[in-house]
């Protein structure tokens, strides 16, 4: 446990119902090679809590959230939802989580309504729902017009929120949601925000990574700072925050700004 | 300027073989036998210097036309080849349009290609050593050719970047660009047949192209030689032309190209056109199949391989010379092309395979649908080109036994792939790329798999293999329709397996599939 703030369990969390936690990682732990990539990182994400994780470029948030979702195998830890180990019983822990993973492709040969189609025929539902869901969230993220449009001919920030719909296609009871704004419009990413903020006000619960640490102090009611895959702090966003922003505390925790006078010839006058 | 140019060149070179051991070997060994073959390429233009100026002359003209012919027309066939001083990405460095094209030239120098037709047209010099006149004529017109050769191909990549903006092209022409490749040994062989027949035919198309910009160049050195110093001089004026010619066309649609990027216009479609998804069953292995259809019949990588099957067929035709006996394996041939084909699968999907891991498939429904998707238009195809080419060649009686054989091979086939795709992954063609490029670090893990893989298939079908053979050399009908009766049961079973053990392996091993297939980007 490396954390400087204890991470928060049920009872100080009001949204929380009892019980066990939506997200707990305990320890997980990565190497790549020579470089470790994670080192020992333990969360626990409560129930019905908007979770946000953020830190510098490399810092281990992709790595961790694709440990804690089952799609990289950990050297070290554990990771439940809901009480479900996910490397023990992990068809049972996947069918709890919706999963929005960074950097990867898709099936993009298909278009943006036979690949949301596609998730949920995966996820063993019934044709009538998928094609009901499929349509909600094609119009609920403005796709209708572009639905059977190939997914390679999308633009990223459109390719991100099919991703996002084929993640929520079977109503999961923790979204994981890897840079879920990345290059998406202002309006879509207001949209998203809304759906994330019912979705959880209806009791389920969201983690997010992301650069913008503006977004996450404004939507996240919880957060984790992480830097050289070590979790620095973590708990309620006014806890970690303090009296400065969120981006003023990671850069003071993280270190690495650039204080000297530099590049004096950049000025024009 | 130009300078910095040809350093980057050949620091891309230099960064592009330190990424893996494993990849550099491939290099290496692809490298020995580059230089095999130009030492062989060498030695034969020193010695074709001692033969007749009459056949130093036709081969000369013959093998340059086919050299500036193939720079030009194998970037059109694989679209990117060599993009790594691609124009479009020295846009904002605002470079002199004359130093750009100096540096691309030289840096399309710098490489495999351009180094091999160097060296060839050097030693062309030695070629013609008796003659000194025609040796200092062959060593400023090999130059000329050798930039020819660069900027001509330049030509046809700046122009055909402009088309490859449309994803819809890029796909259409990585297939239809690489049929006349596989015609290439038929062509060689008619050309080949052509010089035999009439020795008159070599010298008659030498002529030809000697007056063409592809061999203008190549046959100057040989008119001097001849002492028409006339006519060497308006062939030199027929390059030099071409050259100037293309590279002011070049240059412009370099200017062109620079200030236009490729723009991919598509068109907006509502949704309600389901397709396969709508017409395979609504389960996880019923989805997975429809995917994998789909992806058949829109992705270049996989229905590349099914334009390819009917020249198969055409060639087996033509190889057999009329005797049918080579037409009449076209089904048992294709059934083991077929079922191989998604021996890759994984590997192909690259990391969007990571939606079947996060929505936790079973192994069992992923080896099924991938399977069954191929079996739905496999099957079909194989037992229509079994049958045919029996009928075509009159030879029903053997019915039974290439039906044996065919459907023996086709699941036997699927089984052993849906395991060999669980458990090997190896670089093959990302999405979107031409389903001919070879990816880097093509190493030896894939000729490995692929060729044990094959042998593991003959061996696992060996049971029909023998009854056919038994079969030939008997004569009895009896063993004939042992065959068929073998190789349904058998490769039934083993189909089943497959996808079980395969199934098993992808439960096991599912993250770690997803870890090594990333690592092809």
């Amino acid at each position: 446990m490396s954390s400087l703030v204890t991470p928060p369990t049920d009872e100080n969390n009001p949204q929380a119902r009892a019980g066990t936690a939506a997200l707990s990682i305990r320890g997980l732990a990565k190497r790549f090679g020579e470089k470790i990539a994670v080192n020992g990182v333990s969360l626990d994400v409560p129930q019905g809590s908007f979770y946000g994780l953020v830190g510098p470029n490399g810092a281990g948030k992709t790595t961790t959230l694709s440990m804690a979702t089952g799609l990289l195998r950990p050297d070290h830890g554990q990771a439940m939802v809901h009480g479900v180990d996910v490397w023990g019983q992990p068809l049972e822990a996947k069918k709890l989580m919706g999963i929005l993973p960074d950097g990867v492709r898709l099936f993009d040969r298909l278009t943006g309504e036979q690949l949301v189609t596609y998730a949920g025929l995966l996820r063993g539902m019934d044709r009538e729902t998928v094609m009901a869901r499929t349509g909600d969230l094609l119009r609920a993220l403005d796709l209708t017009n572009d639905a059977g449009t190939l997914v390679v001919d999308y633009s990223a920030g459109m390719t991100k929120k099919i991703a996002l719909a084929s993640a929520l296609i079977h109503a999961p009871k923790l979204l994981v949601l890897d840079e879920p704004f990345e290059s998406v419009d202002p309006v879509s990413a207001a949209n998203i925000r809304d759906i994330l903020a019912g979705y959880v006000r209806s009791g389920g619960s969201v983690i997010v990574s992301s650069h913008v640490m503006d977004l996450v102090q404004r939507m996240c009611d919880h957060v984790a700072v992480i830097a050289a895959g070590t979790v620095l702090a973590a708990g309620t966003v006014d806890e970690v925050r303090g009296d400065a922003t969120l981006e003023d505390r990671l850069v003071e925790l993280v270190g690495g700004r650039n204080t000297s006078e530099g590049l004096s010839w950049l000025r024009t006058s | 300027m130009v300078a910095d140019l040809l350093r980057l060149k050949l620091l891309l070179l230099r960064n592009s073989l330190r990424r893996s051991t494993g990849q550099l070997i491939g290099v290496i060994l692809g490298g020995l036998y580059g230089l095999g073959l130009l030492v062989l390429l060498m030695i034969g233009l020193v010695l074709l210097g001692t033969a007749d100026l009459e056949v130093i002359r036709t081969v000369l003209v013959i093998g340059g036309s086919a050299a500036v012919l193939g720079w030009i027309i194998i970037p059109i066939a694989a679209t990117g080849i060599d993009m790594t001083l691609d124009p479009a990405r020295f846009v904002t460095f605002a470079i002199p349009m004359r130093q750009l094209l100096a540096g691309l030239v030289l840096g399309g120098v710098v490489g495999v290609p351009g180094v091999v037709t160097l060296i060839a047209s050097l030693t062309q010099v030695v070629t013609w050593i008796r003659y000194p006149a025609a040796a200092v004529t062959a060593l400023v017109c090999g130059l000329i050719a050798v930039l020819l050769c660069v900027v001509a191909s330049r030509l046809v990549t700046t122009a055909v970047s402009s088309m490859t903006g449309s994803r819809r092209f890029k796909d259409v022409n990585g297939i239809v660009a690489f049929i006349p490749l596989i015609f290439l040994g038929p062509i060689i062989g008619g050309v080949t047949a052509g010089f035999q027949s009439s020795p008159g035919f070599a010298v008659t198309l030498a002529d030809f192209l000697a007056w063409t910009p592809l061999g203008a160049l190549w046959a100057a050195p040989a008119d001097v030689a001849a002492g028409d110093v006339g006519a060497a001089f308006l062939k030199f004026l027929i390059g030099t032309t071409t050259l100037v010619l293309f590279l002011v066309l070049w240059s412009r649609s370099l200017n062109h190209a620079l200030v236009t990027p490729p723009y991919n216009a598509v068109t907006k479609r509502a949704g309600g056109n389901l397709g396969w998804f709508a017409r395979f069953p609504a389960t996880p292995a019923g989805a997975i199949a429809a995917r994998a259809l789909t992806y058949w019949l829109r992705d270049p990588r996989y229905s590349a391989s099914l334009v390819v099957i009917p020249f198969v067929a055409v060639l087996l035709y033509f190889s057999g010379g009329g005797s049918g006996t080579a037409f009449a394996f076209l089904g048992p041939l294709t059934a083991f092309l077929l079922a191989w084909s998604i021996s890759a699968d994984i590997s192909y999907d690259n990391t969007a395979f990571s939606l079947h891991v996060s929505t936790g498939v079973s192994g069992r429904d992923d080896r099924l649908g991938r399977a069954v998707a191929l079996m739905v238009f496999s099957l079909p195809v194989t037992l229509v080109f079994t049958v045919v080419p029996l009928l075509v060649t009159g030879r029903t009686e053997d019915l039974p036994v290439m039906l044996g054989l065919s459907l023996g091979l086709l699941l036997t086939g699927g089984g052993l792939s849906s395991v060999v795709s669980a458990r090997y992954t190896y670089n093959v063609p990302l999405p979107g790329e031409s389903a001919f490029k070879t990816p880097p670090g093509t190493n030896f893990t894939m000729f490995a798999v692929q060729f044990i893989g094959w042998l593991v298939m003959l061996l696992l079908a060996l049971p029909e293999i023998v009854l056919a053979i038994v079969y030939f050399v008997t004569g009895d009908a009896l063993f004939g329709w042992l065959t068929v009766v073998v190789g349904l049961v058998l490769g039934s079973v083993l189909f089943v397996v497959g996808i079980r053990s395969g199934g098993r392996w992808y439960d096991r091993r599912a993250p770690e599939l997803l870890l090594a297939v990333s690592a092809n980007r």
